[in-house]
């Protein structure tokens, strides 16, 4: 009987396992974590995780894996790759063979050098564990220091408003969200977080960071020193390439696929966070994508692929962030784009296209209350995945229906 | 027991659109397909509590905005993950212009 083992447990490498009996494969389908939980959804961890307490939102429950008979060895990692024996080494000292691999090792937080985490006052934000650790320190009357403003630091920051904590953000840049969201847009997501009482300071440079039984506190290269009960880095993460590194696999900005997610070695796939590769929709030029959907539909495709479908994705990148009532979607990707064209669609909600110099749309980012957004942004990922060149005036008019310039 | 509760005009709802419609505290949403036949089914994703009215239909599908979890409106049925557990369907008709729904109590 052959055996298809996936490393990492998460949103990619359990589409993926379920993918692979979606398209009839009989053999043996073994899904590793490190984590020692079920394969859960990410995106709620900076949210309702920290917010109410509430318990993992897990992909599929026991029963559904055992159903589909994918074996699931959790809080156990895979240590090698022996890619001429076919085997991966667990952590408890056993192997599995395998005849196909996919890695879906996602990525790490990124720290700090000069402030290793630790398991007290200085946290990272990646998984249920880190989740758990910081929402004791999120009471009412707490001080929590975010280095970083971006999507990690922004979503905790308005969780602890919600619970009470005071909220002091550090940026080393002049503006929240300086990847890939469009200034008009982290403007926005910044005055709410003013208007939440959030204490946002840019362009700031750290001259040391001591943790102390009592509190953390950082030094600021101008002298100020911001005391804080707990302090949270959301710099960023970095993906988890070192077991594929030692087995010889070619990195580059992570694992690096093709368009069927392959890697160097075509018997070893690799998806989601983890992964670069080429995306279709522009020039075919090498990215990574840390998202919710990517891993989804990477998860998916991978597990189609590993049973030689050959298949290609056509997807265009998408995310959003959930941050007090404002939702902030992002389809596509904007650079190279020359004309930015701006929709309001009420007085809070409003979404911008991105088009190059030929008039293709490249992406559109939108922000507002509630799901204000969310059906023009994804009309838009459906214009810009068709490749079409929509009429700037048209986009402009939210009296235009964009579901029209579609079918136009 | 059910009632045929008066929900709105049948010009309220976009052809091929939704409509958040709320009654004895429970959430619901109205579609009208291209060819102005009418369909109710519970409001919220089965995925995560999210309003599905705000979400973009296709001939007979709704697609959740939050993320993108498909449901046929006419019987309920999860077409795409993220969702898998169907959604309720109520009856519903149009009647002089105006759109009635089935619904408990």
């Amino acid at each position: 009987m052959s055996s298809f083992v996936i490393v990492g447990a998460g949103e990619c490498g359990a589409r993926a396992a379920f993918a692979l009996r979606e398209r009839g494969f009989d053999g043996a389908v073994t899904l590793v974590g490190t984590e020692p939980l079920l394969p859960y959804e990410r995106p709620p961890l900076s949210k309702d995780a920290i917010v109410a307490g509430a318990r993992p939102t897990f992909v599929a429950d026991a029963a559904h894996f055992e159903a589909e008979r994918i074996r699931i060895v959790i809080g156990e990692s895979v240590t090698a790759i022996d890619r001429n024996g076919r085997n991966v080494a667990l952590s408890n000292g056993s192997r599995l063979p395998y005849d196909k691999l996919l890695l879906a090792t996602g990525a790490s937080a990124r720290e700090l050098p000069a402030a290793p985490c630790s398991d007290g006052r200085i946290r990272v934000l990646r998984s249920y564990g880190d989740a758990s650790a910081i929402r004791p320190h999120m009471a009412e009357g707490n001080h929590i220091a975010i280095i970083g403003g971006g999507f990690i630091g922004l979503e905790l920051a308005a969780s602890a408003r919600k619970l009470g904590a005071s909220v002091t953000i550090l940026e080393g840049l002049p503006r929240v969200l300086t990847r890939g969201v469009p200034a008009e847009i982290a403007e926005v997501v910044c005055n709410r977080h003013r208007g939440a009482g959030v204490e946002l300071l840019f362009g700031i440079k750290i001259a040391a960071i001591n943790e102390r039984s009592s509190d953390v506190r950082i030094s600021l290269e101008d002298g100020r020193v911001i005391a804080a009960n707990l302090l949270v880095l959301g710099i960023g993460s970095i993906p988890n390439v070192a077991l594929a590194d030692a087995a010889g696999l070619v990195i580059d900005n992570g694992i690096a696929v093709d368009q069927h997610l392959q890697t160097s070695d075509p018997d070893i796939f690799a998806a989601g966070d983890c992964c670069s590769f080429p995306i279709g929709h522009y020039g075919g030029r090498r990215i990574r994508l840390e998202s919710w959907r990517n891993a989804h539909e990477q998860g998916a495709l991978a597990g189609a692929n590993m049973m030689g479908a050959q298949e290609t994705s056509a997807a265009v990148p998408w995310f959003w962030s959930d941050q007090y009532d404002l939702t902030l979607q992002i389809a596509g990707l904007a650079e190279g784009a020359v004309t930015t064209v701006r929709r309001n669609l009420s007085t809070e909600a409003f979404i911008l296209f991105h088009l190059d110099a030929d008039g293709r749309l490249l992406a559109a980012s939108g922000v507002g209350p509630g799901n204000a957004i969310a059906r023009d942004i994804r009309l838009a990922e459906m214009l810009i995945a068709a490749g079409r060149h929509p009429d700037p005036a048209a986009l402009a008019a939210p009296e235009v229906k964009l579901k029209q310039l579609l079918a136009a | 027991m059910t009632n045929w509760i008066p929900a709105c005009r049948l010009d309220d709802i976009e052809q091929e659109g939704a409509r958040r419609f709320d009654h004895s505290g429970r959430t619901y949403a109205l579609y009208r397909s291209s060819d102005d036949e009418v369909f109710c089914t519970d409001g919220l994703c089965t995925h995560e509590a999210v309003h599905l009215a705000d979400g973009l239909v296709m001939d007979y599908e709704i697609e959740c905005p939050k993320h993108s979890g498909i449901f046929d409106y006419r019987t309920g049925e999860a077409k795409r993950l993220p969702a898998c557990k169907n959604l309720s369907v109520y009856a519903a008709r149009v009647e002089d212009g105006a759109v009635l729904v089935e619904l408990p109590g």
